[in-house]
């Protein structure tokens, strides 16, 4: 740990033959590819980073090395010979570990049993050895120079020490191959700090250590090499030294902006949404921005920014700990969607099959399922001309459909986010919040979802858009508000927002000159 | 506790150690309590008569608690167990009264793997019909039932038409115990034990603390939920064995509705209901709670009815303790935490 800032150069180039080797893996989820043909050596003794923007492939390239997925073509290679993981299990007898971004660690067991399970010390009858379990946890725990209690219950554990505790798993498998997924999202600069200096002395000991993660200060702190992709693709690898964070950045985003997204102007008219230092702890702090009528705002940033956090909190989904959310001039009631669908807001929530539809459901009960909700809340009764104006809605997005009687869940996914929208639509909204409107939907289905929210916002609506999709952003936003960590990192207008100007705040680098 | 010493190893170890014992030693008290309370009204009911009846009748709810607890850890439910025991009960009493001469341990051996075949199935379609528990088991439990009743007709096997030693054997005892007692003790006793000090029965509490990190952590998820099925209906399957030879008389409907006792002794003996945590020999308690409240109402007189809406009260009483104690350690892990 001492030397931990030992600098990598002088052992580029001079190293063994790669103990991990991805090999032209493609891997296709259903038509969507999420990795092609990407290839890249891990060596020993060296910290590897993989960079890209969201749904790069990333993590499918995690969960392949991990033996969750299996590639559909091309190999993984250990120690240069050809491996198949049929499991999890293969993975880990290959002597690779895994820590993901979400640890995944067994809440109802005590720390020790959590680093030991599977591998547990036994006695000679074969029983659990409790007591040299507990002394190897402490062990590993003084090699890693923490102070946790191995007797306690992995419940309630910060996630700083889960991440400690999958350490000292990982450790005691005497894992080769250390793949990290972005562990440092939800970690403070010390903790951090603390995680590094373990892994650097991983490093030294020979360990190949794979490091994802969106911070470049982290990245040129660890890594002695970076693989770049995009798309799915393998763009480039090549030893950190030799490339600058604009670099990298150029690299991740480089894409044709095609303009498949235009967006009708509109003259702004009043503020609808003001949103004026609203925070919740931990989760995001001062967010402050305003939406008008016939506009389209866009929150941008990486995953785990805050971006759909603050709209439902917006939204009185979740609670908010200060400032205040005003729409038209009107103080909004916090932590109550009734309170928001009544003043004239919708949200389309991005994940459409858990929080969307019903999907067992026709697809004309899930329209009229928000209206029917209130229906029943207020006393109100409207029921036949509220059903009507849902199916118009339906009509108007061109749903293609067999029967309204139908269930929801035998349309495409693009039919589907129709249907979403038509029912949110049909609660007749001023300002409708929409998360992630076009994943994992076709590009023809996308343009005509573009296409739906610019007329909408030409009628007066205004629109705040939540998307990771750059070239979405882009082409529809008038104003882009980046977060960063819960903050707001800038706010750009449809002039100034570039794909850099928008991935450097989102990365929190300074635009360069 | 001081909130102080964070990380050092004693208040922890204090802390989870008292955790796990209040939810057993709740139940103890419970019994102390309710069995002083009725002594004192009836001292008979303490008389060795009371007290044999007491433990044979818990025997047989506790064999299945066993079994069925193993599944509830890992986050599942076999409801089918009632009818599994009918299963076994029925074909092990027609195998006796066709064949007076074979031993005891057949009958076992039978109705155990009578019942490991009604698991296997209940496991094969939860793992891979990717169906929940809950219905699948449902499902199985009104088959079973149905197949016993299409082979059973209306007829029963009556305690006449078996022979001597297989009745005699829920009288007899072995060095003052009944052999149900010592069964249910020692099948309590071994699940305990594999649950507690073996990798398989810790893979189960993983599985059931958390599905997902099972599987990345290269858990053989699909093995070990198949074998805790197994285990649940092989216990049911003795406990047909052991309700032939104790009620003598066996007909279609043997076991009906035992499937709610015994998952409310799981529960009240402190399982949580999904799974990861709470002990085999917690549910044993919870099965002779349960026995021993019914023949106390008995005893004390009171209206049968009130017997079901104490057993429920119980059941709510076992979940609301759950959540309290979750919220609990939340609150304080967070106070720890928050010193950081």
């Amino acid at each position: 740990m001492a030397d931990s800032s030992a600098k990598p150069d002088n052992r580029a180039g001079d190293h063994g033959p790669a103990r991990l080797e991805v090999a032209g893996v493609t891997k296709s989820f259903g038509a969507v590819a999420a990795v092609q043909g990407v290839s890249f050596p891990l060596f020993p003794g060296e910290a590897h980073a993989l960079v890209g923007e969201n749904g790069a492939g990333k993590s499918t390239i995690v969960k392949m090395l991990a033996g969750v997925h299996r590639p559909d073509t091309g190999t993984l290679r250990v120690d240069g010979a050809d491996v198949e993981f049929a499991g999890p299990a293969d993975a880990k007898a290959a002597g690779i570990a895994v820590i993901y971004q979400e640890p995944t660690l067994f809440p109802d067991l005590s720390v020790a049993e959590n680093i030991a399970i599977g591998n547990q010390p036994l006695t000679r009858l074969r029983q659990i050895d409790r007591k040299s379990m507990t002394a190897n946890a402490e062990a590993l725990f003084r090699r890693l120079g923490v102070h946790l209690d191995p007797g306690r219950p992995a419940r309630g554990l910060s996630i700083a020490d889960q991440q400690l505790v999958e350490i000292a798993k990982a450790l005691s498998a005497e894992a080769r191959v250390l793949i990290m997924d972005e562990p440092t999202a939800a970690l403070s600069a010390v903790e951090v700090e603390r995680l590094f200096s373990v892994v650097r002395s991983l490093r030294d000991e020979g360990a190949a250590i794979m490091f994802i993660s969106h911070r470049f200060e982290e990245i040129t702190a660890l890594c002695e090499r970076v693989t770049i992709m995009r798309d799915g693709k393998h763009v480039t690898t090549e030893l950190v030294s030799e490339l600058s964070v604009d670099d990298m950045i150029r690299k991740m985003v480089g894409r044709d902006l095609s303009a498949l997204f235009p967006k009708q102007d509109v003259e702004p008219g009043e503020v609808l949404l003001e949103v004026d230092k609203l925070s919740r702890e931990g989760v995001f702090r001062d967010i402050s921005f305003q939406v008008r009528e016939g506009e389209i705002v866009a929150l941008a940033g990486l995953v785990g920014a805050g971006r759909s956090e603050v709209m439902q909190a917006v939204f009185g989904v979740d609670p908010y700990d200060s400032g205040s959310v005003r729409f038209k001039k009107k103080k909004l009631k916090g932590g109550s969607p009734r309170a928001a669908m009544a003043a004239g807001l919708a949200l389309v929530p991005e994940d459409r099959r858990q929080q969307g539809l019903v999907m067992d459901l026709s697809i004309e009960r899930n329209v009229t399922l928000p209206r029917a909700r209130k229906l029943a809340r207020l006393g109100l009764l409207f029921g036949g001309s509220e059903r009507k104006s849902a199916l118009t809605w339906t009509e108007k997005l061109q749903t293609k459909l067999g029967k309204l009687s139908d269930a929801v869940g035998t349309l495409s996914g693009g039919n589907q986010q129709k249907v979403v929208l038509a029912k949110w639509l049909a609660t007749g909204p001023r300002l409708l919040i929409v998360d992630e409107p076009t994943r994992g939907i076709d590009v023809g289905t996308k343009a005509e979802v573009h296409r739906l929210l610019s007329s909408l916002a030409s009628d007066g609506m205004g629109v705040v858009m939540v998307s990771s999709e750059l070239p979405e952003v882009l082409g529809m936003a008038d104003r882009v508000i980046v977060l960063r960590e819960g903050k707001v990192a800038a706010e750009l207008t449809r002039a100034e927002a570039t794909e850099e100007s928008v991935m450097y705040a989102a990365m929190g680098q300074k635009v360069s000159a | 506790m001081t909130t102080s010493t964070l990380g050092a190893p004693a208040p922890g170890r204090r802390f989870a150690g008292g955790l796990l014992k209040t939810r057993e030693l709740g139940i103890v008290l419970a019994l102390v309590v309710l069995i002083a309370y009725t002594a004192i009204d009836n001292p008979r009911f303490l008389s060795g008569q009371s007290i044999r009846d007491n433990l044979l009748n818990t025997a047989i709810l506790a064999v299945m608690a066993a079994g069925q607890a193993v599944v509830v850890i890992t986050r599942n439910i076999d409801l089918s167990v009632g009818s599994v025991l009918a299963i076994s009960a029925f074909t092990v009493a027609t195998m006796m009264s066709d064949n007076p001469g074979l031993p005891m341990i057949v009958a076992i051996v039978v109705g155990i793997a009578v019942g490991a075949v009604a698991g296997l199935v209940n496991g094969v379609l939860v793992r891979y019909g990717k169906v929940p528990a809950l219905v699948v088991t449902l499902g199985t439990m009104y088959i079973f039932r149905g197949l016993v009743y299409s082979w059973a007709g209306g007829q029963q096997v009556n305690a006449d038409e078996l022979p001597a030693h297989f009745l005699s054997f829920a009288n007899d005892n072995i060095l003052g115990i009944p052999w149900l007692v010592l069964i249910a003790l020692v099948v309590v006793g071994g699940v305990s034990l594999m649950m507690r000090n073996y990798r398989i029965g810790r893979e189960m509490y993983a599985i059931g603390s958390s599905p997902d990190a099972a599987e990345l952590a290269g858990i053989k998820v699909a093995r070990n939920l198949i074998v805790a099925f197994i285990l649940s209906g092989a216990a049911a399957g003795l406990a047909g064995v052991l309700f032939a030879a104790r009620f003598g008389t066996v007909d279609a409907s043997a076991g009906t509705g035992y499937e709610l006792n015994v998952v409310a002794a799981v529960v009240v003996g402190g399982v949580a209901v999904f799974g990861g945590s709470g002990t085999v020999w917690g549910a044993g308690l919870g099965a002779l709670l349960l026995t021993v409240i019914s023949s106390a109402l008995a005893v004390l007189d009171i209206n049968q009815f009130w017997q079901q809406a104490i057993v429920g009260s119980l059941i709510i009483l076992a979940i609301c303790a759950d959540r309290l104690v979750a919220v609990r350690i939340a609150r304080s892990l967070r106070k720890r935490d928050a010193h950081v």
